[in-house]
């Protein structure tokens, strides 16, 4: 789309839209152009010899049993971290949008977390889920009789990544879920209560289903979050471990091509990796406007 | 409200109140871990009153992490990525909203495209492109065999080597970060709601493009900068991959990435109190950015997502 009224110029436009293509294609094409072209390829660790293998990359990597595990992992890890953000997200802004009065303050409250860097929100979490010193594994021990060792055990590790990761998020959640609740007209919430529903029946006959954008929103940037942006959590708290448990897919491209140095084999899990993201931008495009919305 | 729903309310506040003790008891927990000498901080469970050694945890967070040189990297790159992003993108949106030329289209999904390149999924190919910048240039000056051709041409010897490494650099810390498809999008969508006529009469008063862009453009986008200054800076500041990746230098490298140092191994002395200090430190900035400019926060970022 274009303005009715614009300016005519010869070089202008395009020297002023020149920064912005010269970076795009530098760092972001280039680099995945030379990913895709990378991931065909059979390369030494010191890339100095490369032979093209078509997909035999793509082949190893499906057949190999450790990314397998990391795929399932990815895929309860994020949803995990997701769940508890908007649940929690949800649960809080409800509650926040019924009070009456400290409104401002309540907010303030509740989204500083969003400020604090995932690799920040591990390192409090490891501190307050350590097996030697943490307090929260002291009372599971103690009081619930929970054998609780994040350092060995691998569904515990895997709860804690998922707890430090998810408690950062739920401020962004609250954000939202507020801006939304704060959009229901204030007419159908006043028709309801004379038609003799209740606060709870308001809240899941109106509120929730104007909502389901938001909430639909909100699950696929909580996704993207905890594939992505949540490498610090692990990078500092677990990396990767115990024994792999917390391997998410993300850690496993750095880990393998960065430290390992298996550039094919990591390449081809970036082009996986990029297919995702992908689609699941496609996905969000094509629905967030139109199938989940109530019009009035 | 729509009716009076006392005992409802008292359980709200309630509710409330348990939430933001939740939400806030991680750095509850860590600012007394902070204040504590390092024998109550070992005993489990640690003390819930704060004692008084939080200057000395701090002093000594700041000194082993190193972190008066590392603030300052943190800083130059999340203002120079906050900069960046917002002059990159909001001439890139003014010359796609208010142009008409043939690239425009293709520039702009060019642009868009990005949002499906996180550096995430091209961690090693953007690693190499940091470590030699003309890195395509001299792929191009290859495949075409141009150092032959040059060397017929001047009749002797000739080669170009082009080598410019962004690692363990500020350029490199932040250049390859301020490209921005949402930002673009942003500004392009805050444009088109801009009415025609300031433009057609900054025309008929003879202002050049750049002239509308300064006097009317700008001074409409500031509310829309701050929201991005915040969003941006937060951004900038929690980056923990792509300076993990691209400095190697203790000196060159981000407060947050700096931190890793001060964790406790399984066999070091248990400094969580230091850990925790050093954490509060480099959390703090951002932490101020958003609580000081929260009307813009809130705006930015539901707007952002848009």
């Amino acid at each position: 789309m274009v303005k009715r009224s614009i300016f005519k110029s010869r070089t202008l436009p395009y020297l002023l839209i020149t920064p912005q293509v010269i970076v795009t294609l530098t760092f972001f094409y280039w680099p995945a152009a030379q990913g895709l072209l990378q991931s065909l390829m059979l390369s030494d660790p010191f890339g100095q010899r490369s032979r093209f293998v078509w997909f035999d990359n793509f082949i190893r990597i499906f057949s190999d049993q450790l990314y397998l595990k990391s795929i399932g992992i990815t895929l309860g890890f994020s949803l995990a971290t997701a769940l508890t953000a908007i649940t929690l997200g949800l649960f809080i802004a409800s509650m926040a949008n019924r009070a009456l009065r400290a409104k401002a303050v309540i907010r303030t409250m509740l989204i500083w977390p969003y400020a604090v860097a995932p690799a920040i929100s591990g390192i409090l979490w490891l501190f307050l889920l350590h097996p030697s010193f943490g307090v929260v594994a002291f009372f599971l021990k103690r009081r619930l009789g929970i054998d609780w060792n994040p350092v060995l055990n691998g569904n515990d590790a895997l709860v804690m990544v998922v707890l430090a990761s998810a408690w950062k998020q739920i401020s962004y959640n609250f954000v939202f879920f507020m801006a939304g609740m704060q959009a229901v007209p204030h007419s159908l919430i006043e028709a309801a209560a004379m038609d003799g529903a209740g606060p709870f029946r308001r809240f899941w006959a109106i509120t929730f289903p104007l909502l389901s954008p938001t909430l639909f929103f909100l699950m696929v940037m909580n996704i993207i979050y905890a594939f992505f942006e949540t490498f610090g959590v692990i990078h500092t708290v677990t990396q990767g471990g115990p024994g792999g448990a917390t391997t998410t897919l993300v850690y496993k491209v750095y880990q393998d091509g960065f430290i390992g140095l298996n550039l094919g084999s990591s390449a081809a899990q970036s082009v996986v990796l990029m297919a995702l993201i992908i689609m699941i931008t496609v996905l969000q495009f094509r629905y967030v406007e139109r199938k989940v919305q109530y019009t009035m | 409200m729509v009716e009076r729903t006392p005992i409802l309310d008292t359980l709200t506040y309630v509710f409330l109140m348990a939430g933001i003790c939740i939400v806030g008891f991680p750095i509850f927990y860590a600012i007394v871990a902070a204040t504590l000498p390092i024998e109550e901080v070992a005993k489990v469970p640690m003390p819930l009153v704060p004692g008084d050694q939080f200057l000395v945890n701090m002093r000594a967070a700041w000194e082993q992490g190193n972190l008066g040189r590392q603030l300052l990297n943190s800083f130059v790159m999340a203002s120079g990525i906050t900069i960046g992003k917002i002059v990159v993108s909001m001439l890139g949106a003014f010359s796609i909203v208010y142009f008409d030329y043939r690239f425009r289209k293709v520039a702009f999904a060019a642009v868009f495209c990005t949002l499906m390149l996180p550096v995430e999924v091209r961690i090693l190919p953007t690693y190499e492109i940091a470590a030699n910048i003309f890195g395509p240039v001299q792929w191009m000056i290859d495949t075409l065999h141009l150092n032959r051709l040059m060397a017929w041409w001047f009749g002797n010897d000739f080669e170009i080597a082009l080598e410019w490494s962004l690692l363990d650099s500020y350029s490199g810390l932040i250049l390859p970060l301020v490209a921005s498809a949402t930002c673009t999008f942003l500004f392009r969508q805050f444009f088109l709601t801009v009415p025609e006529e300031l433009c057609e009469a900054a025309k008929l008063d003879g202002a050049s493009a750049m002239m509308f862009f300064r006097k009317i453009l700008l001074p409409l986008s500031v509310t829309n900068i701050a929201a991005l200054v915040v969003i941006e800076f937060v951004y900038g500041w929690n980056q923990y991959l792509w300076p993990l990746l691209i400095t190697t230098d203790p000196d060159m490298t981000t407060a947050v990435i700096g931190l890793q140092e001060l964790i406790p191994q399984i066999d070091d002395v248990p400094l969580w109190n230091v850990a925790l200090s050093g954490a509060l430190i480099v959390m703090l900035p951002p932490i101020l950015v958003v609580l000081f400019m929260q009307r813009w926060f809130v705006k930015g970022l539901v707007e952002r997502e848009k």
